[in-house]
């Protein structure tokens, strides 16, 4: 217990970075992924193949190659991160935004025809139906597997670890090689800095699922 | 129904996986060479640690197999470098051929673990002694004695003569180890850069990311040798990383065999001619002077 509370500042400060790059980079891939959905549904044929190709490639290349390539492959065309955080944020986001915009996806196949057309009927153009009538129904549809979506960004921020981001794993690597005789402490205080975050979240979808709920 | 058909395919991943590493075992027998004398017959007083090993026919290994000179795998999965003839050195005088000795890779993490749980015999990994580790684990030697330097930029543009110039800089290292401890703990104005191998801090220094990066000069050596219009090694060792040979804690009459071993060796020259083949060949240096071994 001793060596929990030597390296209470440490552990404090790695549950943060994974917290911080989980919830930055959920909500960068909230956006792209919403923007890559709504161009898949337009009536725009550039559109949807420009956001299927960016789908396709990010939903089946692997994280770590994403990561790699974001930090050690860009500088060779030029550009540079300010950050490595900020790389990891970029590479979590632009993964995750494929598979927000798979499920996102879905639930607007599931909104019925008739609301569209309604909407269209309305006179509400394409990106007022898909904004007020379309995409809040969605959305509504689509809290479980976003869920899904949340709770394995949670976990796949630990590849940061292996790119120059002190975060959870991090830690893990650092205390476990200088504390050979706490590994099992230093690897229960770091699963449960990842329960602290992934669990409450299965809480917090259920809830929001059922609120959310609509009656077809 | 189900189970069963799980089950049959565990089984048959197993075979295969099984039959993977024996093939290896046959490959690595018929490569195996004859490149120390083998004493026949050793004998050992009954109950000793090295009498169970003999009579085991076979001495457990961990090793690394990603630090070129000390212990890299070769294409056919097999362990070379100077750790690697160490073991053979000792495996030599125990009177057990090289095909007896099981190597398994241990990485920086794993290894007091796997001596603690008896999963190995003895660990030859770039090991440097510490106190710490000496609570879990017995050290036979040293047997080399590396120092923590710098590697920078061919042309050293930064201008980086030792730790003490890192200060504002940004220095590169891998998480966990006992360099990047030493940086944080001593030269805390060094912005310290973390990866988890140091290939990719070799990557981040080629493209400019990071001023310097900082271990063992015998890693950063191997470094340099695989690309000297790219990297130049500051030369200025500036910590002690004697490197041991871990064994079980306890295992007195075991440390001492080796230690006798390796002091034997660096009066004979095999120790020497190890170096000269291994580490040695790569990074184009003679042979050091031997360490003192610390029998504590």
């Amino acid at each position: 217990m001793e060596f929990l509370s030597d390296n209470w500042g440490l552990i404090q400060s790695a549950f943060l970075t994974t917290l911080s790059l989980a919830v930055a980079s959920g909500v960068c891939a909230l956006l792209l992924g919403t923007l890559l959905a709504g161009m898949r549904v337009s009536p725009i044929p550039a559109l949807r193949g420009l956001a299927t190709v960016y789908v396709e490639i990010f939903r089946n290349t692997p994280l770590t190659v994403v990561f790699f390539f974001l930090a050690f492959g860009i500088v060779y065309v030029d550009l540079q991160f300010p950050s490595r955080f900020v790389t990891a944020v970029a590479a979590l986001s632009l993964y995750t935004a494929a598979f927000v915009a798979e499920a996102l996806r879905s639930g607007i196949n599931a909104v019925p025809a008739g609301q569209a057309e309604a909407a269209r009927a309305l006179g509400l153009d394409f990106r007022q139906s898909l904004t007020t009538v379309v995409l809040p129904q969605a959305f509504r549809t689509v809290v479980p597997p976003l869920g899904s979506v949340w709770i394995a960004l949670a976990k796949n921020t630990s590849i940061a670890a292996g790119f120059a981001v002190t975060d959870l794993t991090a830690l893990l690597q650092r205390l476990a090689n200088a504390n050979a005789d706490q590994l099992l402490l230093v690897f229960g205080a770091v699963v449960l800095g990842y329960l602290v975050i992934t669990l409450p979240s299965a809480w917090g979808i259920s809830v929001l699922e059922r609120r959310l709920a609509i009656v077809r | 129904m189900r189970i069963t058909r799980y089950a049959a395919g565990f089984a048959a991943a197993g075979l295969l996986l099984a039959g993977c590493s024996s093939e290896a075992g046959n490959q690595a027998q018929d490569e195996a060479e004859e490149t120390t004398t083998q004493v026949e017959e050793v004998e050992f007083p009954e109950g000793s640690t090295m009498a169970a090993i003999v009579e085991a026919g076979e001495l457990r290994v961990g090793t690394k197999i990603d630090q070129p000179g000390f212990g890299l795998a070769n294409t056919a999965g097999d362990p070379e470098g100077f750790d690697v003839e160490m073991a053979k050195i000792i495996a030599a005088k125990m009177g057990l051929s090289e095909d007896q000795i099981t190597f398994t890779e241990t990485v920086s993490q794993n290894r007091e673990p796997f001596l603690v749980e008896n999963r190995v015999d003895m660990v030859i990994a770039t090991y440097t002694i510490n106190d710490k580790r000496k609570e879990l684990i017995d050290f036979a030697g040293p047997y080399y004695e590396a120092g923590q330097d710098i590697m920078v930029a061919a042309g050293n543009p930064e201008n980086i003569e030792g730790p003490d110039d890192l200060a504002g800089k940004s220095v590169c290292s891998v998480e966990g180890s006992t360099p990047a401890e030493n940086i944080r703990t001593n030269y805390p104005e060094a912005e310290l850069v973390l990866y988890d191998a140091y290939s990719k801090c070799a990557d981040d220094l080629r493209n400019g990311n990071v001023d310097a990066v900082t271990t063992d000069n015998v890693i950063l050596t191997g470094f340099v040798a695989g690309a000297p219009e790219e990297f130049e090694l500051v030369g200025n060792p500036f910590t002690e990383e004697p490197y041991g040979i871990g064994v079980q804690k306890g295992k007195d009459d075991f440390r001492d065999f080796i230690n006798d071993v390796l002091e034997e060796s660096f009066e004979d020259g095999t120790w020497a001619e190890a170096w000269d083949k291994t580490a040695g060949a790569i990074t184009d240096t003679e042979a050091p002077e031997p360490p003192a071994v610390n029998r504590y």
